[in-house]
């Protein structure tokens, strides 16, 4: 069996962006995942948003591991290079390709599996390092793959096809990233793509290490009643702390007297995220309260979605590093080599 | 005996011998005599026994000595084992301090004893400056003993003391401390003794890891990945230091690389692998445990075709194994390293200076080829100071980026395809992301196609891994060729060695010369092997294979590469940590011809 590419069909009544492309140039190859999948909304999402921002394709590089989440960023921008790594070690792969070439727009799918087991300490080092990229997790707490295990983000006591109960704790990405420094958290819902978009397009122009975890239902593995990462159960369950507007840094004009807003955080590119109707007992720039926020809806069974975390001010890795502007794989050699005359001259020091 | 002979300085370590070993050797190296140093040392930072063996040769040997001439032993833990390491008639120097432990005497040696620790105590106040310039009083009377030239040492002491004068004014007087006792109590100097040559003066005193250092600087590398591990760690730290110095942009003050230190040697694979795929020249450093470590991504980069160096720094396997102890035991597993059919590029070197121009070598085949190239050093290149010719430079040499379509190139294809064998070498055109959205395709480890799209199919699947083999195929003529030394006319007897061992293996074919045994030399330089390899062993009878490991690594490689059966090759095998001695190639050659005769 081979991949199965959509055929090039372009209806004319589509819009396109200021760069001449439609949603459709966003697309990737057909999606071989389950039908009614959580991940194809995601990537819908996806297509959406870099649509929206009228990123060039081929300026974006595309990074994941291994697993249903990670096979997705072949269904997404077919004319964007694409890295489908090991299990668990996009993280890193993504790492080195940003330092050699920072102007890229990173962008990592992965899964729970991928991201809370296998590569756990990979997920943790590129928060540490604050990579530019956004890191999506599509969570649904289980793995599909290999049909149906318990993986490390299934709640205690959620059943599995079988009946069988989780025992094991669960990581939460989000408490885990709070807790390690993250500078961009959020979490989204699949089946809430309205909300998605604009969660992405922080995510997309934050500089630094992005997280969004996403419910993504297992329609195949854990959507059966007594799961806690249902389609029925996430929607019952999740609350969204606030919707935000995602205004980029030329649109801000026109979208500056939005009504309800409450909060605005202006990032590092002078885009603006507003949020809108949340509460004034909520700061998405203070990391303890957000944490605090998360684990106190969890206890009462909530689902707490949204931007949950945002810090701008942050160094990104390639400001710690002291790098240059310029991306490295631009610098020519000649800038690179010392020459013949430093060498011989370096020699001397070895005598 | 003038110029020729080993001495041995047993300390216990941190204690701050290491730099008055160093003393040592570049006084010798700069009164214009050849000279060796190998540092033993222990896996530890303060309190377990340490050796510095220093080898003057005027005849250019650099291999590690059999036996010494002389000890200095001041480590009370290993007196028996020091003072047995000393040939008949040979001299033993410890600290009269204390009275003569019953474990250094011997009827057969010279015994002179200095009182080192009294004469630090009278002379410094406080433990650690004791402790230190007891080094350098051992120095001074060595400097008597030996004949080295005063001025030399005093010249060294100035160039590394200039900025603390206070550490400059004690250095001098243990330094005298030490001399002037030996002067006075003993006859100097010993038969032992040094006369200036000009034998170095074309010559550096370089390790290895220093060395490929160097060389990443000058192939142009920009993104350096790594995890700390000896005897590898001085690699990436060199790296960092040279670029400091020649890697930051004069205007902007900023810096035209990026070292990233990772949480573990995979993640140091992945940021290799994911910048050389973004385009970067990129590479990391590590040593056995961290090769088991990368394996897995290693496969991945074979068969997606993606560049990367990975310097292999060896050190006593299996597992945590002796760290600071060499081998040559990596050699089977980086051959074939990872799961599936996979095959590597290897290149060996056999000192620092080779350590250089390898690295620059390395990056290119690495991007020609497009899959992983390994630099298989050792402990004993990596971390001790070698004599080396001087390291040169040709202005003119480019970087081989190999087949690289730009967004023109693109252009004018049809339809780029990844995977596909345009010129009939196994090598297809890449590209890179965010050049062109013409170029844009999808690596993935799993089964693909030559387009590079996801496949189940046995036929589009072989074709992809049939053409892969094919590639190394085409490395085998393009990677180094062996360095092969024929006895006038030639010999019917062979003998195989790669990397370090080879200072040893040139001192071992003079001397078997020297009993009448001739034999025909082959330095094996990288792998997959060419044909001059199989030629070499093709021609001769009689084949030895010495190698740094148990189970005789190198001469399974050549059985399965090259078909010659593996007991047509007699396995010299010397596992035990320590680098090779022409002794033990000379006397298991010598024995196993008399057998065979």
């Amino acid at each position: 069996m081979t991949s199965i590419q959509k055929p090039p069909v372009r209806h004319p009544s589509l819009q396109a962006n200021s760069l001449g492309l439609t949603k459709r140039d966003y697309e990737g190859a057909m999606s071989t995942l389950c039908a009614g999948c959580g991940h194809d909304s995601v990537t819908a999402a996806i297509v959406q948003a870099f649509y929206e921002l009228e990123i060039p394709p081929h300026r974006a590089a595309k990074m994941s591991g291994i697993g249903c989440s990670s096979k997705t960023t072949a269904y997404f921008m077919r004319q964007s290079h694409g890295f489908n790594s090991v299990h668990g070690r996009m993280p890193s792969v993504a790492s080195g390709a940003n330092a050699a070439n920072r102007d890229l727009i990173y962008i990592g799918i992965s899964g729970d599996g991928d991201s809370l087991s296998i590569g756990l300490g990979q997920l943790c080092h590129a928060i540490r390092r604050n990579v530019d990229m956004l890191y999506l997790l599509e969570n649904n707490g289980v793995y599909g793959l290999t049909k149906g295990q318990f993986s490390a983000s299934a709640d205690v006591g959620s059943k599995s096809k079988r009946g069988e109960a989780n025992v094991q704790r669960p990581i939460d990405p989000v408490l885990l990233a709070l807790s390690l420094g993250a500078t961009f958290v959020a979490r989204g819902f699949s089946g809430d793509k309205t909300r998605l978009v604009p969660m992405l397009k922080a995510g997309l122009r934050h500089k630094g290490f992005a997280l969004i975890d996403v419910i993504s239902p297992c329609v195949s593995f854990n959507d059966h009643e007594g799961s806690t990462k249902s389609y029925r159960f996430t929607r019952e369950n999740y609350h969204e702390l606030a919707p935000v507007d995602f205004v980029p840094l030329q649109r801000e004009i026109t979208a500056s007297t939005e009504a309800g807003a409450s909060v605005s955080v202006t990032m590092h590119d002078g885009s603006i995220v507003r949020f809108r109707e949340v509460g004034t007992d909520y700061d998405p720039t203070d990391r303890d309260a957000a944490y605090a926020h998360v684990r106190a809806r969890q206890e009462r069974g909530e689902i707490v979605t949204g931007l949950l975390y945002i810090d701008e001010s942050s160094s990104d890795m390639h400001e710690t590093a002291n790098t240059v502007a310029r991306p490295l794989v631009d610098l020519p050699y000649d800038s690179l080599c010392p020459g013949s005359a430093a060498l011989d001259a370096l020699m001397d020091e070895y005598r | 005996m003038v110029n020729d002979f080993a001495f041995k300085i047993a300390t216990v370590n941190g204690t701050g011998s290491a730099s008055a070993n160093g003393l040592l050797m570049q006084a010798i190296y700069r009164m214009g005599i050849p000279v060796s140093g190998k540092n033993v040392f222990p896996s530890n930072i303060q309190g377990l026994p340490t050796w510095y063996e220093i080898r003057v040769s005027k005849d250019g040997y650099t291999a590690r000595p059999a036996n010494v001439d002389l000890i200095v032993a001041l480590n009370p833990a290993t007196y028996a084992k020091d003072v047995a390491a000393v040939r008949r008639g040979g001299w033993l120097l410890y600290d009269s301090s204390w009275p003569l432990d019953r474990a250094l005497r011997r009827d057969d040696i010279t015994i002179l004893g200095v009182p080192f620790g009294n004469m630090c105590v009278e002379a410094f106040a406080g433990d650690r400056e004791r402790t230190l310039m007891r080094n350098i009083a051992y120095t001074g009377a060595l400097v008597a003993l030996l004949d080295i030239d005063m001025d030399v040492v005093s010249e060294i002491i100035r160039e590394q003391f200039t900025k603390k004068r206070a550490l400059l004014d004690s250095n001098f007087r243990a330094l005298h401390l030490g001399y002037d006792y030996a002067k006075k109590n003993f006859s100097c100097p010993l038969p032992i003794r040094l006369e200036r040559m000009n034998a170095t003066r074309d010559q550096v005193l370089l390790d290895g890891n220093t060395a490929a250092a160097l060389g990443c600087l000058y192939a142009g590398a920009t993104v350096g990945a790594w995890y700390p591990i000896t005897p590898a760690t001085s690699l990436m730290e060199a790296f960092t230091g040279f670029c400091k110095r020649y890697r930051v942009d004069p205007q902007t003050k900023r810096n035209n690389y990026c070292i990233l230190q990772a949480e573990d040697e995979l993640s140091a694979a992945g940021i290799t692998i994911g910048a050389a795929w973004a385009g970067a020249r990129a590479f990391t450093s590590t040593a056995g445990p961290g090769i088991s470590l990368m394996s897995e991504f290693i496969g991945l980069a074979y068969y997606t075709e993606i560049p990367g160096v990975f310097f292999d720094i060896q050190r006593t396997g299996p597992s945590t194994g002796m760290p600071t102890r060499t081998q040559q035991a990596d050699l089977l597993s980086i051959a074939y390293l990872s799961h599936g059919d996979t095959k590597h590029i290897a290149l060996f070197p056999s000192n620092p200076a080779e350590c250089f121009y390898m690295s620059v070598t390395a990056f290119d085949l690495t991007e020609r080829f497009q899959t992983p190239v390994f630099v298989v050093s050792d402990l004993d290149i990596g971390m001790n100071d070698w004599m080396v010719p001087r390291l040169t430079w040709e202005d003119s040499y480019r970087p081989d980026r190999g087949k690289v379509l730009d967004a023109a190139q693109l252009e004018k294809v049809q339809r780029f395809s990844r995977y596909l064998d345009v010129d009939g070498d196994g090598i297809a055109a890449r590209t890179l992301p965010g050049v062109s959205p013409k170029g844009a395709y999808f690596v993935r480890g799993s089964g693909h196609d030559k387009h590079a799209a996801y496949t189940e199919d046995s036929a589009e699947y072989r074709e992809v891994v049939d053409r892969l083999a094919r590639k190394l195929k085409t490395a085998e003529e393009a990677v180094p060729a062996p360095e092969i030394r024929r006895r006038n006319g030639g010999s019917s007897v062979g003998v195989v060695a790669l990397g370090g061992t080879h200072a040893a293996m040139l001192e071992a074919c003079d001397r078997l010369a020297a009993e009448g045994i001739e034999v025909d030399y082959m330095r094996i330089r990288s792998f997959p092997f060419g044909t001059a390899v199989r030629e070499f062993l093709d021609a001769h009878e009689t084949l030895f294979v010495v190698e740094q490991n148990r189970d005789a690594q190198l001469r399974s490689l050549l059985a399965i590469e090259t078909g010659i059966a593996r007991d047509r090759m007699i396995p010299v095998l010397d596992y035990g940590g320590l680098p090779l001695t022409a002794d033990f190639v000379t006397s298991q050659v010598a024995r196993e011809l008399e057998a065979h005769v």
